[in-house]
């Protein structure tokens, strides 16, 4: 594919991951997380992490969206799937995650007609395709997927669409990773920033992360090369002693970000005074609510809602996974009672979380060979 | 910056107890059925193998093949069945009554025998429009003597509205097994060469986007066809050193590939970058965010065939009719056993795993 290959070119990454060897100062252990889960994914997809030298480590953080839910949340989208004459829609991804008690797949062999959707837009064509019925979407995910829940709220006012609403789940990207740099135990040397995130809300407020804790951040593209390219800049900018917000994925993120995206947003959106995160627990203006001015199209508002805090499982270590402080494999549970089979965690559910795809792609130690 | 970390022994033992579950029967601990049981991955296996496969035990179930072999009067015949539900019933490249026809015909073929007969089962709903039982049944009636099998007996049943999506079809079907090769999930050895007969994933992304989900348009057309002419091929042309071929149905080239290294106790090393795949299909797969290994084809095989046979049965696979693309993609090797490994086009190495239920469309 034009415009993609290039970005998977092999010698092109042979002669990246040589740079990376020269840059990093022999002796050091270096840990640079990268953000979101759609890095995670391409660096298992791509092998990645083969190329890179053993003292270079990429922690995989709290960028999975599906990962971050938290199970009181999948009870009440279940809660909602079962309400007489609802259309649930939702990701295909959020299908399969545990709540308390069952997954939303369970939930639709029960009954529930729960129905997945590539994008929100589609949840509303099934709305006015539908109109004796009420459609409710599962929004889920950061600041990428939010302007389009926003702009499928627009439209749906715009079109006096009456039996669509929407179960709002979105959250911001910063107020998490404040939360992990302020973690006492947290041991990181740099980030490769969220390039999609990015797309909408720029490059720009990730400075937090240079300009109060001193971390270097580079805002990455999410072909094998980009990742490798930004893991070449977290280096030299630790061995030139320097930290700043770089962007490496100039081709898609302006430094500003996205205009009309955020004005949408904030027409449609408003920041919650806390939300829980999945093994991250409680973290204050991270969540996004329907504004009041959209009101009538919030699900929480017109269905009833449990609204039940159910607290993770407790051999589940996902919020150390998420924070970079355990890895995968040290968590108490991991391939042995939580797998992609039956996970515990949402890290095992999500082919983007940090657990699943070291189960499905990274179980093979790079140092072993194949004979 | 840390101080460098010794390597960790933890790890190489988790690594360890997960690839000896991998190694176990599944166990089928479900609480109810869901759609993940039917799209032909891991949960699909639980059932079969942690269900149906202890409950009928027999050796010719045990095999876990395309087609089951019963000797009669001393001549092994290969019996096979498989029911039809798909949705749309008709699709670009195809219908369901061309699937329920090449479908079985391909199981048979897979296990080595050429189909010679099949049965036929219709359920169809009330209501349905004749015109489109007309049009399957003509669609049947070519697509088997295109195959060159007979459809000798059938069933008719009709259910009330509501209880089937118009029509399924259920087709069974014989063939004698063919004195050139034995075939056997069993089979591989280290070393073998694996073969792919043609282009991956354009029935499953066809009937993706013909259900209309994902406001995506692309010209993808099944690839339902008849696999005998290719399996003949091979035989032909590598007869003793043939060890096994798999039609790459649900679940993919992924499920084929993991079964097979699993039944064998080889591991497996395929190169991402041999793997033909259609621009579209990988196109669609990309913005979906699937994997084109683990969609469905209807008219792809894969063979695994010891090194000395495999130039000759790659050259006969070309000059067979569906066979065209075939190209080699890899090769058994011994550990870690059970598992298949993948090198990325990009140069890294990783683990080529089986869906657990349906490739469900990734959000970003």
């Amino acid at each position: 594919m034009k415009f993609v290959d290039e970005f998977r070119d092999r010698g092109l990454g042979r002669v990246l991951a040589g740079e990376i060897a020269e840059a990093v100062e022999p002796g050091r252990h270096v840990k640079v997380m990268e953000v979101c889960g759609g890095h995670t994914h391409s660096i298992y997809k791509y092998g990645v992490d083969d190329l890179l030298p053993e003292n270079v480590e990429l922690v995989h953080g709290p960028g999975c969206p599906v990962c971050v839910i938290p199970m009181g949340r999948v009870d009440d989208a279940i809660a909602l799937a079962h309400h007489p004459g609802v259309i649930f829609t939702c990701f295909g991804d959020m299908i399969r995650v545990p709540g308390s008690n069952g997954s939303l797949l369970e939930a639709k062999a029960a009954g529930a007609d729960i129905r997945i959707v590539y994008s929100p837009l589609d949840a509303l064509r099934i709305a006015k395709a539908d109109p004796e019925r009420e459609v409710v979407f599962f929004a889920i995910g950061f600041e990428t997927t939010a302007p389009s829940t926003a702009l499928t709220l627009l439209r749906a006012r715009q079109e006096g669409v009456k039996n669509f609403s929407c179960f709002c789940n979105h959250v911001t990207i910063v107020p998490p990773l404040r939360a992990l740099l302020e973690s006492p135990d947290l041991r990181l040397d740099g980030f490769v920033g969220p390039g999609h995130v990015a797309t909408v809300v720029g490059a720009r407020p990730f400075e937090f992360i240079p300009d109060d804790y001193g971390k270097p951040v580079v805002v990455s593209g999410f072909e094998p090369v980009d990742i490798l390219q930004s893991v070449l800049m977290v280096l030299r900018q630790l061995s030139d002693g320097r930290c700043a917000v770089e962007n490496q994925y100039k081709r898609v993120v302006p430094y500003d970000g996205n205009g009309a995206a955020l004005k949408a947003m904030t027409e449609v959106f408003a920041l919650r005074p806390h939300f829980e995160w999945r093994g991250l627990g409680f973290i204050s203006q991270s969540g996004l609510r329907i504004s009041d001015a959209f009101a009538d199209l919030d699900a929480e508002l017109r269905f009833e809602v449990p609204g039940v805090r159910v607290a993770d499982p407790k051999a589940c270590q996902c919020g150390e996974v998420l924070k970079g402080v355990i890895r995968p494999w040290e968590c108490k549970v991991f391939g042995t009672a939580c797998t992609p089979e039956r996970p515990i965690g949402t890290c095992m559910v999500s082919s983007e979380g940090a657990c699943a795809a070291y189960y499905n792609y990274g179980r093979f130690a790079r140092d072993r060979e194949v004979v | 910056m840390t101080d460098v970390v010794a390597p960790s022994g933890r790890e190489e033992k988790i690594l360890g107890i997960i690839e000896t579950a991998r190694g176990k029967r599944p166990k089928f601990r479900d609480p109810c059925i869901t759609m993940a049981h039917g799209a032909g991955g891991k949960a699909t296996g639980t059932l079969i193998e942690g269900l149906l496969v202890p409950a009928f035990a027999n050796a010719a179930l045990d095999e876990l093949g395309d087609a089951g072999i019963v000797s009669v009067a001393g001549t092994d015949v290969a019996l096979s069945t498989d029911t039809y539900v798909v949705k749309p019933l008709i699709f670009p490249g195809g219908s369901i009554g061309e699937l329920a026809v090449n479908g079985t015909a391909n199981d048979l073929a897979c296990a080595g025998a050429r189909p010679l007969a099949l049965t036929l089962g219709l359920i169809l709903e009330e209501g349905l429009d004749s015109a489109v039982v007309r049009e399957q049944v003509a669609v049947m009636a070519a697509t088997a003597t295109a195959a060159g099998v007979s459809i000798v007996t059938g069933d008719t049943k009709v259910v009330e509205r509501g209880s089937a999506d118009g029509m399924y079809l259920n087709t069974a079907g014989i063939g004698v097994r063919d004195p050139r090769a034995r075939l056997s999930p069993s089979a591989l050895r280290p070393g073998d060469q694996l073969l792919l007969s043609g282009a991956i994933g354009a029935h499953g992304m066809a009937i993706m986007l013909a259900r209309g989900e994902f406001e995506l348009m692309a010209e993808i057309e099944s690839d339902t066809r008849c696999l005998w002419p290719a399996v003949d091929a091979l035989l032909d042309a590598a007869g003793a050193h043939l060890r096994c071929i798999r039609d790459a149905t649900r679940g993919g080239v992924a499920s084929v590939l993991n079964e097979l290294a699993r039944a064998s106790g080889v591991a497996m090393l395929v190169e991402e970058a041999r793997v033909p795949v259609d621009p579209a299909v990988g196109g669609a797969a990309e913005i979906l965010g699937l994997d084109p290994m683990q969609i469905a084809n209807e008219g792809v095989l894969v063979a695994a065939v010891a090194p000395e046979g495999a130039e000759r049965a790659l050259a006969a696979l070309r000059a067979a009719k569906a066979g065209e693309r075939a190209v080699l993609i890899g090769e058994c090797r011994t550990e870690p056993t059970g598992m298949v490994l993948v090198e990325s086009g990009f140069g890294g190495r990783r683990v080529m795993d089986q869906l657990v239920g349906d490739p469900l469309p990734r959000i970003c």
